[in-house]
């Protein structure tokens, strides 16, 4: 039996990015919180030490900052057809765990979102008609551009992002991105500077039309004081940026940006080491009562409140609900059910460049210093004449020349022996490559839900991910290679070798910790978990704040409307929700 | 420091009166670790690296003599750099082996074990260090049996030709999948080669020397715009540099 401690105001599970910013906001508005984190307390002093973050054996290859498969696993198989198996380690992609989320080893690109992608179904629909989008299940958001412009404002300034406005107040912007949807201020912090790679891949894409932008990034370009009055420091392009926390209190995570603050008001508590497995709900099943977590030693506790917030990331928001019985779990045959539902991920290709007389000191990188250029992403272009919907950022962002995972040789070299060693030598500071990132389009057949095998430490079914690259997305991913292709010639290299995207999703290799859907929000609670405020349509104490809101996922990373959710959400919780707790925001 | 403001009357009506007790300190933090009030900070409290000391922890002698001419031949000693065995790949290995990696301890390992599709990555129960264990037996028992010497005592002809036809496949190993094993063995000897000395291989920074990666430099702002130049400075490793250390 679990103990039962002393209600709080509110209880959020997960003390990440969206946590962090949740436990700010509502302590702000007075409210008595408490953050339970499965993972460690993690600060930059201890745990980002300078004296050894620079390990990539450590943290880059044996993870030691990330989620643990062994302290929670998810199976995985392509298709209904097959049997799913736990993905004994993490791959393709890489959760994070400890205060601080996958906030603390993430990359900082951070992107708006458009108007477009925001109304996905109702944009192609009325641009293409509805047969175009017949195979699909894309849905419109709930909210719109618009509404959620001062939210990625004040993400971006938490943050202190560098990069260029593209659009202020309708008038596009030289060396911006022109693509975007009008924005009120510029970035908080000028672009960084750039390094080699980026800038030929610049003068590329320019020479061939298009339009290329340095990336936004949650590197900083320069030391900054944000909005909390929280400092932080010039990015030194030290390298070991993508699964590494920062030493230099340079990338923007909850320690750089809210923890300073926040964990000095008495209205807050963080309980570390303590893993959230249920939401209680009251006998009408229509209430959260609070949660149960067991802490590191394995006793049980009750933590009573008046509402929950799951921030638990993504995929662990959408397997609390399933665990909690909060909502009904998608059921792929009939396409009833909303938990699980729309699970999508990222449309990921590449292409490497192989130079002789050039030298691009690959170690001179940070997680976001490098070129975007939109021409070919969302529906930026026209798709009239095309077989497909959605589309790619392609970006020249290279992190990092770590060598045991950067090596790059042409094909047909021999992967050991003199000949390895002299190709390892002869292409390591002469290969960049650059990258496409495709949206990802929601599927009926791609979804998330309980397995009914594998089981976690606790004896609880693991979540189980149905997944495969949609049709549509393929066709999109291979249209934007060969644009790939035309700005790799402008480049002369000696090679280039390309790295397509096809079926099917394997959970083996890295490609991105973008993982969306699950809970995700609309205008209708039959094809939705949440309404526009991430409000729970079942359970309106409960708000579900994270990337498992997304209908469908778009060619960017999405952090920076996640955590623009954030702040939608907190401000729709101060400003409505406490009026009248309980209540439901928007009327089913 | 409590300077959150006052509670908006809104408030007033959403809290329970068993609000105020949220204060009081609760067992819990015995188990779970509360932070409340401040920022915590301890002292050494960080995690650095363990240094790797001499000796071997996981292989025995007739396996790391083994390993070692193994390792010697996928990175074999040349004009650009130490060979495998001087750069220490083999004693990384043993230590890897003798630790979390070789145990598997962090993954995923509940069964049911089945085979499953490429897609769904490694299924099956052995760990790294089961399957050195059972792989070096293997291959010292068909090499005995076909050419009446252990892997060691073969000439590096022979060694690179038994090595590539269990690159391909060719090597009948019984119940172990060879080219698994081979594949095993190059990925863990190449992270031994090019991690951080701190972890028994790459040593001296060999291969860093050899490619121009300068380790855990950690600040690059002067050379950032200095486009297509080499960078002047040689490696350091989390251990240091060489030249820090006084010479006797
Ligand atoms: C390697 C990597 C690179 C990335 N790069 C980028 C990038 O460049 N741009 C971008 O936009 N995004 C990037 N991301 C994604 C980004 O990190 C996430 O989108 C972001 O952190 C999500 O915030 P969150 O609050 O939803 O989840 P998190 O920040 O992960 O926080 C969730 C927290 O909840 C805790 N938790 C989970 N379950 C429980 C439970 N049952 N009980 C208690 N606590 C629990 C977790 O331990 C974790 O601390 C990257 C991610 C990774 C891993
Ligand atoms: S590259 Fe910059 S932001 Fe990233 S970890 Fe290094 S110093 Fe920090």
């Amino acid at each position: 039996m679990a103990r039962k401690l002393p209600p709080k105001d509110v209880v959020i599970v997960g003390l990440g990015w969206t946590g962090a910013i949740l436990a700010h906001e509502l302590t702000d508005a007075g409210l008595d919180v408490v953050a339970i984190e499965r993972g460690p307390w993690r600060d930059t002093a201890t745990d980002f030490n300078i004296g050894y973050m620079q390990d990539e054996l450590r943290y880059a290859i044996r993870k030691d900052l990330f989620l643990q498969p062994a302290q929670e696993a998810m199976t995985m198989r392509n298709n209904t057809s097959q049997r799913a198996l736990p993905m004994r380690d993490y791959g393709s992609f890489l959760p994070g765990t400890g205060v601080g989320g996958a906030g603390v080893h993430w990359n900082g690109h951070t992107w708006r979102f458009w108007q477009s992608d925001f109304q996905t179904k109702s944009h192609l629909t009325q641009r293409y008609g509805e047969a175009r989008i017949a195979d699909l299940q894309v849905q419109d958001w709930g909210v719109t551009y618009d509404e959620m412009e001062s939210a990625y404002d004040r993400f971006e300034h938490l943050c202190g992002i560098s990069g260029k406005a593209g659009n202020l107040n309708g008038q596009i912007q030289q060396g911006g991105n022109p693509f975007e949807d009008p924005r009120k201020r510029d970035y908080p912090l000028p672009p960084m500077q750039m390094t080699y790679a980026p800038t030929l891949f610049a003068e590329a894409a320019r020479s061939l039309g298009h339009h290329p932008f340095p990336t936004p990034a949650a590197n900083l370009s320069k030391s900054y004081v944000n909005p909390l009055g929280i400092a932080m420091g010039e990015c030194t392009m030290c390298g070991f940026c993508e699964r590494f926390g920062c030493a230099n209190y340079s990338k923007a995570s909850a320690q750089t940006t809210i923890l300073p603050v926040l964990m000095r008001k008495s209205n807050f508590e963080a309980r570390c080491n303590s893993e959230v497995l249920q939401v209680n709900l009251d006998a009408t099943g229509k209430m959260a009562k609070g949660v149960t977590y067991v802490d590191s030693s394995g006793v049980e506790w009750e933590q009573p409140a008046e509402m929950v917030l799951l921030c638990a990331y993504g995929l662990h928001n959408a397997r609390l609900m399933m665990l909690s019985k909060i909502g009904k779990i998608y059921d792929p045959q009939s396409g009833e059910g909303t938990i699980g539902r729309n699970y999508c991920y990222q449309t990921n290709a590449g292409i490497s460049l192989f130079f002789e007389d050039k030298n691009f000191n690959p170690f001179i990188a940070s997680g976001a210093c490098g070129q975007t250029m939109d021409d070919f992403n969302g529906d930026a272009f026209d798709h009239g004449g095309l077989d497909f919907v959605g589309g790619a950022g392609i970006n020249c962002i290279p992190t990092n020349g770590r060598p045991i995972g950067f090596r790059p040789t042409p094909p047909g070299t021999p992967r050991w022996g003199s000949a390895w060693k002299k190709a390892t030598k002869d292409h390591y500071l002469s290969t960049f490559g650059f990258s496409s990132q495709g949206s990802s389009y929601a599927a009926r057949g791609n979804y998330l839900d309980l397995d009914p095998t594998y089981k976690d430490r606790f004896g609880r079914p693991l979540l189980r991910m149905t997944f495969d690259f949609p049709d549509n997305d393929i066709r999109m991913s291979h249209w934007v290679s060969d644009r790939m292709v035309e700005i790799a010639k402008a480049l002369k290299p000696k090679q280039y070798v390309e790295g397509r995207r096809n079926k099917s999703w394997s959970s083996v290799p890295y490609q991105s910790t973008h993982n969306t859907g699950g809970a995700i929000m609309g205008a209708d609670p039959k094809t939705s978990a949440v309404n526009k405020y991430l409000q729970s349509w079942d359970v309106p104490n409960v708000f579900v704040i994270g990337a498992s809101a997304f209908p469908q996922n778009p060619g960017k990373n999405p952090t920076g409307t996640v955590g623009a959710l954030a702040f939608h959400a907190a401000d729709a919780i101060r400003n409505q929700y406490l009026r009248n707790p309980g209540a439901a925001l928007v009327q089913a | 420091m409590s300077d959150f403001p006052r509670l908006a009357s809104t408030r007033r009506q959403f809290l329970t009166s068993a609000a105020a007790l949220s204060f009081v300190t609760i067992a819990s933090r015995t188990y779970a670790q509360s932070i409340s009030g401040n920022l915590p900070w301890h002292p050494f409290a960080g995690e650095p690296p363990q240094p790797s000391l001499a000796g071997w922890y996981f292989f025995k002698p007739d396996e790391a003599r083994a390993i070692e001419a193994i390792v010697d031949r996928l990175i074999p000693a040349d004009e650009l750099s130490a060979g495998g065995k001087e750069a220490g790949c083999a004693a990384f290995i043993d230590r890897q082996l003798a630790g979390t990696y070789g145990d598997s301890s962090r993954l995923y390992m509940q069964g049911p074990f089945m085979k499953g599709t490429p897609t769904q990555g490694y299924q099956s129960n052995a760990t790294p260090a089961m399957r050195y264990r059972a792989g070096l037996a293997a291959i010292d028992a068909f090499l005995r049996k076909s050419k009446n010497h252990g892997f060691a005592e073969l000439n590096t002809q022979e060694q690179d030709a038994f090595l590539k036809e269990l690159e391909g496949g060719k090597v009948d190993l019984g119940s172990i999948d060879g080219k698994a094993l081979f594949n095993l063995i190059l990925q863990n000897t190449m992270e031994g080669f090019f991690a951080d000395p701190i972890y028994g291989g790459n040593r001296n920074m060999v291969s860093w020397k050899m490619i121009g990666f300068p380790g855990a430099h950690y600040d690059y702002r002067d050379h950032v715009g200095k486009h297509n130049q080499p960078y002047p400075k040689g490696p350091i490793s989390i251990a240091g540099s060489p030249d820090w250390s006084h010479k006797s």
